[in-house]
């Protein structure tokens, strides 16, 4: 693994493209696979098990892919075959007028210089073989308009960048045509897939998520026993034993969450905070269960192909068939509610074993989720909230000043912005927003997402999360804000340790950590910790050595 | 290909394609062939092609709902929806659209990103492309339209009302010695300060420089010339306007015929707006069509409450909950989980050792 340079080192960018680079032209530059950007490749068993093309061992640092003989006439029938599937990508390798509007829009580009991350050039990469290969001009004159040859080269090429886009999807927003990159890369990755170049943190977790439900690999016993760990340590925090039910036939409501708030801190609190609510909702009429068979709201087969995504997303419908579940809240996590939200539904619906999401608790009828039969859990919360069913001690979350951080997915791809910010509002005193061009639709990526969230990208990661990180610098200085908010798993996951390394002062927290401190149960102890075992405001004395 | 070949090689085409009718009807006198044939053919391969080019689009479904959520979405009653740059309807995204293609919304959010190291960095204003952008498409709308007093008899009241509008700066300018110069149009002007505006930044802006091709200065470049003869001809080395109404009225009327008296500017004039008419089929500047068939701007955000159909869906593999609970029955059952089957007790010991699967 190579090393991380320093964040003084890191900051030296120059943003302009050399003369010299600009002499030679893009498409003769040369592509040059570094470590600590570039992610280890996928394993064989990875793929093998889910019957994924080509499983081999092999290194992107290597001359020598591995691929096969024809693999060339692979990628272009598989080119071909996705022109003719996705209007999205036939008109977007037509209508981009290189306006570059997009160019220092992208944090990957903000935080590394390289040209080829700004969005319009990571889609003529595929843009200038579709050229050559599709269009009467491109065959004819070649580079003059602006085509060239798919070789080996630009294979790399693409796996290097397409691995090095987070499908973020701020550059869209940007582009008079509303051309999405994160279309381009999410079929470039599948025809990638394709001859079997991939990356290891996406094949992975799709392998153990088709076969454990989750892309951690937790087996249903060890999952179970980590929802009993919590539900322990929030025995010692509250002096109540929450029982929540896992695979319960019969349940009203089914609760799926991203496996990695289960697994690692600070997602785990989260994971706390939903079992607080959720036990507080009991006596109001609440009839939920968890699933270790639909154990995980992420969707990492969406990195790897619009196939993969359905196979894996299928678990959700199927489990809440067989529980016999009225509707499905889902938790917090980003791309998990991209899948939910637009393409769930079209891939394995119709849900008509589902009824219109009805809050047991309020009788908000949910008219939004009202054919996926899904709700956000911050829908959820905010609903409960304005109708006050929720008895809330905002002033145990006096200790953090905070901050919230749109996961790209929900803001760009759902539209959930005022949700969580309500329900945050209504559970701690000190919240600051980050500049206006850094949040809601406009907000930056964590650097990590779609699949890059591995140990070996890290310089990748910390450049992509460069913008993100600067603005949560800013409303620290500004502010004070030591807690950063979010409702997304990979995002718990990636922005601990990009803090850590741009404003380690600030910690990062879950929606719903800070509604499980907030909450105020019926029949509990005097609270002297939060959720993390850390003294409340005004408790430091009380907490027992 | 580097930009300094691009902008030779874009500049050398326009330069050969202003030379070519030139040589054509003052030397060679082919005024048939560029005062109608050219013309023609230029027209049908433009509808031709961008009729083909929109259907093609149209032919590949849209097979998930994808639109880019620029605003709140419709959740709760009580919170207030973005109708516009998050549509929950049609109706939305009529507005959407309309905004997009007449205002340049999405490019009017530009900014410009100045990074300091620090690093601070920061998102400046930057309007400058969104309002060159318009003025350059805007002012090519004025143009043509008041282009249509070439092909319409009676000239209709729109075109009349425009060109005045176009022309009231004429009391400003003073006439040059020796030349009674017309009312000045304003849109010409503007197109090619627009033009040259989006030369220089192009060409001045290491990022963009970087990212061009001769398909981007090309068409500049053409229309460039195209708007500079026109003015020429308009302002300065003068054609008979009633021959050229004359050659314009018979192509319209599909009884075309070639009038005495037409300068060779006006076939150069011709000639280079043929070739654009030619070229826009296969180039990027097919965004006049491929704009409206953006899926991330032209669908409504209500994938949730309304099912999208993908029409080529097929059905795929899945691990089911049956097969998952064969593999895992006995841990489940040892954990306390509930299970669909109850394990049979005498094949436990050998589950136990394949339970390890890897």
């Amino acid at each position: 693994m190579a090393d991380l340079p320093k964040p003084e080192e890191l900051v030296q960018i120059d943003h302009s493209p050399s003369l010299h680079k600009g002499l030679l032209g893009w498409m003769d530059t040369p592509v040059r696979i570094r470590e600590g950007i570039a992610l280890y490749a996928g394993k064989p068993q990875s793929l093998e098990y889910v019957g994924m093309p080509n499983p081999r061992e092999w290194n992107p640092l290597d001359e020598d892919w591995k691929l096969p003989e024809n693999w060339k006439e692979i990628i272009l029938d598989g080119l071909r075959e996705r022109l003719d599937r996705f209007r999205s990508l036939k008109v977007f390798m037509d209508i981009c007028v290189r306006c570059g509007a997009c160019a220092d829009k992208c944090h990957f580009f903000i935080g590394g210089g390289d040209p080829k991350n700004m969005p319009v050039l990571r889609a003529e990469l595929l843009r200038s073989v579709y050229r050559k290969e599709y269009t009467t001009a491109g065959k004819i004159m070649g580079k003059i308009a602006g085509a060239r040859e798919l070789t080996y080269d630009v294979l790399k090429e693409w796996w290097y960048y397409f691995f090095q886009c987070t499908e973020c999807r701020r550059c869209s927003l940007f582009c008079p045509y509303g051309i999405d990159t994160a279309e381009v890369t999410i079929i470039g990755r599948e025809l990638l897939n394709l001859i079997g170049l991939n990356v290891d943190w996406v094949a992975a977790p799709v392998a153990n998520c088709y076969r454990t439900g989750n892309h951690l690999g937790i087996q249903p016993h060890a999952y179970k026993d980590m929802i009993d760990f919590f539900c322990e340590d929030l025995e010692e925090v509250t002096g109540i034993r929450p029982n929540p039910s896992m695979n319960r036939k019969g349940a009203e409501i089914l609760f799926i969450t991203p496996s990695g708030d289960v697994f690692a801190d600070p997602g785990t609190y989260t994971a706390m905070g939903y079992i607080i609510l959720f036990h507080y909702l009991e006596s109001l009429g609440l009839d939920i269960t968890w699933s270790t068979y639909a154990s995980e709201g992420g969707n990492f087969g969406f990195f790897t192909s619009h196939e993969m995504a359905k196979r894996l997303n299928a678990k959700m419908y199927a489990e809440a068939e067989r529980l016999g579940v009225k509707w499905i809240l889902g938790g917090e996590c980003g791309h998990m509610w991209r899948v939910i939200h637009q393409y769930m539904d079209t891939f394995n619906g119709p849900a008509d074993h589902l009824e219109v999401p009805v809050s047991p608790i309020t009788g908000t009828r949910f008219e939004n989720a009202a054919s996926t039969k899904m709700v956000h859990i911050t829908e959820f919360t905010a609903d409960l909230i304005k109708n006050n069913k929720l008895k809330l001690d905002k002033s145990r979350n006096d200790n953090l000043v905070v901050t919230y951080h749109d996961s790209c997915n929900p803001a760009r791809g759902m539209g959930l912005l005022e949700e969580p910010r309500y329900v945050i509002k209504n559970v701690c005193n000190h919240f600051y927003e980050m500049p206006e061009n850094t949040i809601r639709e406009q907000t930056f990526c964590c650097g990590s997402g779609a699949g890059l969230n591995a140990g070996e990208d890290m310089e990748l990661r910390m450049r992509g999360g460069m913008p993100r990180a600067n603005a949560v610098r800013h409303v620290h200085e500004k502010h004070g804000v030591n807690m950063l908010a979010c409702v997304c798993a990979i995002d718990r996951a990636a922005l601990p340790p990009l803090m850590e390394y741009w404003v380690p002062e600030v910690d990062v927290t879950g929606v719903h950590e800070m509604v499980g401190n907030a909450l105020i149960l019926d029949g509990e102890q005097k609270r002297t910790t939060d959720l993390r075992g850390e003294p409340l405001p005004g408790m430091e004395e009380e907490e027992d050595v | 290909m580097n930009f300094v070949v691009s902008i030779v090689f874009s500049g050398a085409v326009v330069t050969l394609l202003v030379l070519i009718p030139w040589v054509g009807v003052g030397a060679f006198d082919l005024r048939v062939l560029f005062g109608i044939v050219i013309p023609y053919a230029a027209v049908i391969t433009f509808f031709a092609g961008l009729v083909a080019k929109v259907i093609g689009w149209g032919r590949s479904p849209v097979p998930f709902r994808i639109p880019t959520t620029a605003g709140q979405q419709w959740s709760l009653p009580w919170i207030k929806a973005n109708r516009v740059d998050n549509p929950k309807g049609n109706g939305g995204v009529v507005l959407r659209m309309i905004f997009e293609v007449l205002l340049f919304r999405s490019l009017f959010r530009n900014t410009r990103m100045e990074f300091r190291n620090g690093p601070r960095i920061t998102y400046e204003f930057e309007k400058w492309l969104w309002l060159f952008g318009l003025l350059f498409h805007y002012a090519f709308l004025v143009i043509i339209i008041r282009h249509l007093r070439f092909f319409t008899e009676p000239i209709p009241f729109f075109v009349k009302l425009l060109e005045n509008l176009d022309g009231f700066m004429q009391i400003g300018i003073a006439p040059l010695t020796g030349y009674q110069l017309p009312g000045l149009f304003l849109s010409g002007m503007v197109l090619l300060a627009a033009v040259g505006f989006l030369f220089l930044r192009r060409l001045l802006s290491a990022q963009i420089r970087h990212i061009s091709l001769p398909g981007d200065y090309f068409p500049l470049f053409l229309i460039g010339a195209i708007g500079f003869t026109g003015i020429l001809m308009r302002y300065l080395l003068k054609v008979d306007i009633v021959a050229v109404k004359e050659l314009t009225m018979g192509l319209v009327s599909f009884h075309p015929t070639i009038p005495g008296g037409v300068g060779v500017l006006f076939y150069i004039h011709l000639f280079l707006v043929s070739v654009l008419f030619f070229y826009f089929p296969f180039s990027k500047l097919v965004h006049l069509g491929g704009v409206f068939l953006s899926p991330t701007r032209n669908l409504a955000n209500n994938s949730r409450a309304v099912r999208h159909v993908n029409p080529w869906s097929y059905p795929v593999k899945t691990h089911t909950y049956d097969e998952y609970e064969e593999e895992f029955r006995d841990k489940m059952v040892e954990a306390g989980l509930p299970v669909e089957k109850a394990p049979e007790p005498e094949e436990e010991a050998s589950e136990e050792e394949t339970g390890e699967k890897e």
